[in-house]
């Protein structure tokens, strides 16, 4: 049997963050099921992007618990989450440019085996990585610039990079910052079809303001103001919540 | 081409004992140990992104207690330089516990502020380390029985470890490893977020070349057959951050020919301009304008150029 708190995937308790006077996220709590899509929603700076690298690890809460599968990851630095299962993309992407794809992919396969730490063989000894690597940018339909860096490629394929990556290290909670921003509409289907793509295995919670494309990926939805989660809950009920509207359309 | 690259920097290495005098000889093992020094401060500043201005701290730590070791204590040279190289491995992995709490600006106060206290010491435990006179009388080991007390003997002493330094360190920027090293060096936190530990790849390297400079300090020892607080300064640290720099750091092949180009300059320029400082001073800015990457990014890019150009 299963501890209790172990039926979510990510369980969040009471978190609290505050950069001096400005409370940036208000006794947050949040329990997301494994295999749940779930959808951020909220106006600029309600506190989306904050809550997300508290989950990763790269914001300290003042106070407040993280569970990732029933094991409390609050204390833990962000690497030690990736190597529990988190992964995440970034709403400025943050990829390695003067790089190959394929390296990119590389070091996201590397990031979570034992021969990171290997220091006598070159990279291109890995067979293994890079068939797996060039494998997973065919799935996002990159395989052709395989060999080429990032700085040469167009926004829309540096998106799809980014997504890749987290992808590449089959995380069990995958956390993604505005995936398509920035995108055109055709670039915008292609990434929303991806996303759909990926496997129930994986529990995804997505920040995005797109909502015609968002909340046809989404099951759930939370809607986050001034640090704060004003509605949480089925998706049709979220949207048709008076406070949602109020948040959107002012009171 | 690559070949042909290959083959005259295999000669110009090789052919030296063979054209040159003890002169000549003696500049080329003082370049490749300056090389080896060089290199190690690479992994730091090019490979790792962590510029420091410290790093003779360990090639004079190194070269200390071996000369101390030998002269003082009646050790053998291989006890000695086991010693050494261990002892300096030993401050390397404490003083990068120290420095590693900082990155960037914070990082390279700290290295400094380090090499500054050791220096201070060389120079004031006189009893110990002679202070301003330096350690002198000093021998040359005899590996195998082979006195390297002659020049060519040493020049090859120097070369094979000067071969094994750079096939080492090579192997080790292009390994899994050195991927990571690279990464940290530009995403730290994307890194993080992949499940690499950003502190301790660093760490790990800090150590690395503390490990690389200490063995340069040992050659740069039994070289001079002397020892002075000098090769401890953050005059000679920084000698070397320029050299690296100038040579284009974050390649392999920039530190050598940065380490090369400073000691060209301080053996000719010296003789002929008191001031020689400022002549290195002069050829930096030089160097840094025209080309910023380095002399041997920027030199590949202008060939790379003219045969785009000749098609």
């Amino acid at each position: 049997m299963n501890p209790p708190s172990s039926s979510f995937a990510l369980e969040i308790v009471g978190l609290k963050k505050a950069f001096g006077g400005l409370v940036v996220t208000q006794d947050v709590s949040l329990a997301i099921r494994p295999g749940e899509r779930r959808l951020m929603i909220g106006p600029n700076g309600a506190g989306k992007t904050t809550l997300f690298n508290q989950i990763s690890g790269d914001m300290r809460p003042n106070s407040g618990q993280i569970k990732l599968f029933g094991t409390d990851i609050t204390p833990l630095a962000p690497y030690q989450r990736a190597h529990l299962g988190l992964s995440r993309t970034y709403q400025i992407i943050t990829l390695f440019s003067g790089d190959t794809l394929e390296h990119n992919i590389t070091l996201g396969l590397l990031g979570l085996r034992p021969a990171r730490w290997q220091m006598w063989l070159p990279m291109s000894s890995y067979r293994d990585l890079s068939t797996e690597a060039r494998r997973i940018l065919d799935t996002v339909g990159l395989l052709h610039l395989a060999q080429h860096p990032i700085s040469e490629i167009a926004y829309g394929e540096k998106r799809r990079v980014e997504l890749a990556m987290a992808l590449a290290q089959k995380p069990r909670v995958l956390l993604l910052d505005e995936p398509l921003a920035g995108l055109s509409n055709t670039e915008r289907s292609a990434v929303k079809a991806l996303i759909a793509s990926i496997p129930r295995k994986t529990t995804l919670i997505m920040i995005e303001h797109d909502m015609d494309t968002a909340l046809d990926l989404a099951e759930t939805v939370t809607l986050l103001n001034y640090g704060r989660i004003i509605v949480d809950g089925e998706r049709d009920a979220v949207i048709a919540d008076q406070r949602t509207r109020e948040v959107y359309l002012g009171a | 081409m690559k070949w042909l690259g290959i083959a005259l920097i295999a000669a110009a290495f090789l052919l030296p004992p063979f054209l040159a005098g003890d002169f000549y000889i003696n500049l080329a093992s003082q370049i490749l140990i300056a090389a080896i020094f060089a290199l190690s401060l690479n992994l730091l500043v090019g490979f790792g992104g962590m510029t420091s201005l410290g790093h003779a701290s360990y090639l004079g730590v190194a070269a200390y207690i071996s000369a101390l070791l030998t002269s003082r204590y009646g050790f053998g040279h291989g006890a000695a330089a086991l010693i050494s190289i261990g002892g300096t491995v030993a401050m390397a992995a404490l003083f990068g516990v120290i420095a590693l709490r900082a990155t960037g600006l914070g990082f390279l106060m700290i290295t400094l502020a380090l090499s500054q206290v050791l220096w201070g010491l060389a120079y004031r435990m006189s009893d110990i380390t002679n202070g301003d006179n330096g350690v002198s009388g000093l021998t040359r080991p005899a590996p195998f029985g082979i006195s390297l007390e002659n020049p060519v003997a040493f020049y090859w002493f120097v070369l094979i470890v000067a071969v094994i330094a750079f096939a080492t360190m090579a192997i080790f920027v292009s390994s899994a490893f050195g991927s990571s090293l690279q990464g940290v060096r530009d995403q730290p936190r994307r890194m993080a977020a992949l499940g690499f530990n950003p502190w301790m790849i660093r760490w790990i390297t800090f150590v690395y070349a503390g490990f690389w400079a200490g063995i340069s300090g040992l050659l740069y020892v039994y070289y001079n057959k002397y020892i002075h607080p000098t090769s401890l300064s953050t005059t000679s640290s920084a000698e070397a951050l320029l050299g690296v720099i100038a040579g284009g750091s974050g390649t392999l092949g920039g530190p050598v020919v940065g380490a090369a180009l400073v000691l060209l300059l301080k053996n000719y320029v010296s003789a002929y301009v008191e001031r020689w400082n400022m002549l290195l001073g002069l050829v930096f800015l030089f160097i840094v304008l025209v080309m910023p990457a380095g002399i041997v990014p920027g030199v590949t890019r202008l060939i790379a150029n003219l045969g785009r150009r000749s098609r």
